[in-house]
């Protein structure tokens, strides 16, 4: 189903213009600090403690393109679930705007939630329903009927490896991969033209992984959605993603196609074949950007960062 | 008249899940029946109890009244317990589950959602009291020849539209203050069970506390409750007209008033990051 200038016909999507000439995700300096929240009674006399900072994210702009998919690699707490919680329409930043072809994540609240979904890290269900009352009830909250949802939920889950007998069992039942499945069915299901996965495949188990990825393929293929996808695992992003951003303490530091990167970071690194993705994380989130120099001095890349590494975690102790 | 059918399918969507978990955690259910049945029997013993208890003797005192008196009060509260504790509940859960981000991320209106936790509620609030009234019924003679039923449901749907304003109301707490929230609103269940007159008349309580009995639609719902089942008063009798209008005024009043603060409490939660999961 392309998706051209033209109104959307599908249940959900009535009266929605989509103009495909925009980009699908446009986010343009937007920033976060959370404040950590203070006790609700004190002992008299005890000064009032000063609320903790922490900027979540700072200054991000990105976009993304219709039918690209896009991963944003970072370590945890580096502000990757935040930036997804944004658009998600969960967040709204300190700072700057996030949009969904056109769409305001805040000012189009509605609309946006209608044309995205979201599989996040865990796989948030009510343990004790059983897949088919779980998804049944997300699929009514997307404006389908109980019949088309029940076919087209026995379909996905069918499709993602998921055995019949289980689909009226507890959830509870279910390994945590069985259950990451099923959240990305529910995220499928309501056929969404934007699709957040917030490390998707996190604790799956390797043939999990691939139905999962061979999934996401296909939802863009076949269905023109675009796709961003946070994830930890280097070799996923290095497949599924055609560009990816890097993200250190809420700042992308780094962003661009694959093959462009490792051989920038090459390039940095003094070597002449391209780097795995693993080594540009590496090379952008370390704390000190090791130099021609400290590459003559430890003898390698690796050795240096190893070697600086260690040093910044003894000077965070003293 | 699409988005209406979008609306009606979501608010439908939340009644499901809430049925299906109620049939999930039957033996939770049938626990907290058992726990009402037998609170609402002890209660109602001590009517049973009137002549023999101490600075009664030689007072001859019918029982009867007083026994419809507290399984009245008993009655009520367990609907209204159950009703208040299904509203406040709707954000709890889903927090405990780690669903509620994925309910407020979906293309619903708030009243939508809100609406389709409460008429659960009350459809389960209405089934848990029929059947512990039905169960404590069989140990007492119930003395029912003045009562005017049409009257009795009336005062039970008036009511019910206050406490889900005031159950909204409430809702905000857990979404506002992850684990406090919940403590919170079992606080004000326990005041209202202080000043509501549930098993006595609000004129024995302090005149503060008798403030407060004014302002909880619990107070006019037993009262008009009462007039109805002891005195057989009709609707429009002016006994239950003094209970009514309240009840109007509080439900048109608390209903937008909820939704309106919880729709504020949304916004406050989504800016400073407290619409996650916990537990």
């Amino acid at each position: 189903m392309a998706i051209e200038n033209m109104t959307m016909h599908t249940s959900l999507l009535e009266n929605v213009v989509i103009d495909s000439s925009k980009d699908a995700i446009v986010i343009d300096g937007v920033s976060k600090v959370f404040r950590k929240s203070r006790p609700l009674l004190r002992w008299p006399g005890k000064a009032r403690k000063k609320k903790e900072e922490v900027r979540a994210i700072d200054n991000v702009s990105l976009t993304i393109k219709r039918c690209e998919i896009v991963g944003i690699l970072g370590a945890n707490g580096s502000g990757k679930s935040t930036l997804v919680r944004m658009l998600s329409t969960l967040l709204i930043p300190d700072t700057g705007s996030l949009s969904i072809f056109g769409y305001d994540v805040v000012k189009d609240e509605r609309i946006v939630q209608r044309l995205i979904n979201r599989v996040s890290v865990e796989a948030s269900f009510f343990k004790r329903l059983s897949p088919m009352e779980n998804l049944l009830y997300a699929a009514r909250l997307y404006n389908m009927s109980g019949a088309e949802a029940r076919v087209r939920i026995n379909e996905i889950l069918t499709r993602l490896g998921i055995k019949q007998s289980r689909i009226k069992a507890p959830l509870e039942q279910m390994s945590r991969g069985m259950q990451q499945k099923v959240a990305i069915a529910r995220a499928f299901l309501t056929s969404p033209i934007v699709l957040l996965l917030d490390e998707p495949t996190t604790g799956l188990d390797p043939r999990s992984k691939i139905d999962v990825q061979k999934f996401i393929h296909e939802l863009r293929d076949q269905h023109d959605a675009t796709i961003l996808l946070t994830t930890h695992d280097m070799e996923e992003a290095d497949m599924l993603c055609e560009r990816v951003a890097i993200i250190d303490e809420g700042r992308i530091v780094a962003l661009g196609e694959n093959a462009e990167l490792k051989r920038e970071v090459a390039e940095l690194m003094g070597r002449a074949a391209p780097v795995s993705m693993h080594e540009v994380f590496m090379y952008y989130t370390s704390s000190h950007r090791i130099t021609e120099d400290d590459i003559k001095r430890y003898g390698s890349w690796e050795k240096a960062f190893e070697a600086l590494e260690a040093q910044r975690k003894d000077e965070d102790e003293e | 008249m699409a988005s209406l059918l979008h609306q009606g399918r979501a608010s439908y969507a939340f009644f499901e899940r809430n049925w299906n978990l109620t049939k999930r955690y039957w033996g939770w259910e049938v626990v907290w029946l058992i726990y009402n049945i037998v609170n609402a029997m002890s209660v109602t013993y001590i009517g049973a109890a009137a002549q023999l208890l101490p600075g009664t003797k030689g007072l001859k005192i019918d029982p009867a009244p007083l026994i419809l008196y507290l399984l009245i009060g008993t009655s009520v509260w367990s609907y209204l317990s159950v009703t208040f504790e299904g509203v406040t509940d709707l954000i709890s859960i889903e927090r405990w589950e780690g669903t509620i981000e994925h309910t407020f991320m979906a293309p619903i209106s708030r009243f939508t959602h809100l609406v389709g936790s409460c008429w659960y509620a009350i459809a389960h609030g209405m089934l848990f009291t029929f059947l512990q009234l039905l169960v404590v019924g069989l140990f007492f003679h119930v003395d029912l020849s003045h009562a005017n039923y049409l009257t009795a449901v009336f005062m039970l749907l008036i009511g019910s539209i206050s406490f889900i304003g005031f159950g909204i109301g409430a809702s905000v707490l857990p979404l506002l203050f992850t684990e406090r929230g919940s403590q919170m609103s079992y606080i004000i269940r326990a005041i209202l069970l202080l000043v509501s007159g549930v098993y006595y008349p609000i004129s024995v309580l302090p005149s503060w506390m008798q403030s407060l009995a004014r302002i909880s639609p619990a107070t006019y719902v037993l009262s008009g409750l009462r007039s109805a089942l002891l005195e057989d008063r009709p609707i429009w009798s002016a006994d239950i007209w003094s209970c009514t209008w309240p009840l109007i005024i509080a439900g048109v009043v608390s209903v937008p008033l909820g939704v309106y603060i919880f729709r504020l409490a949304e916004q406050y939660a989504k800016r400073t990051g407290k619409l996650k999961r916990n537990g």
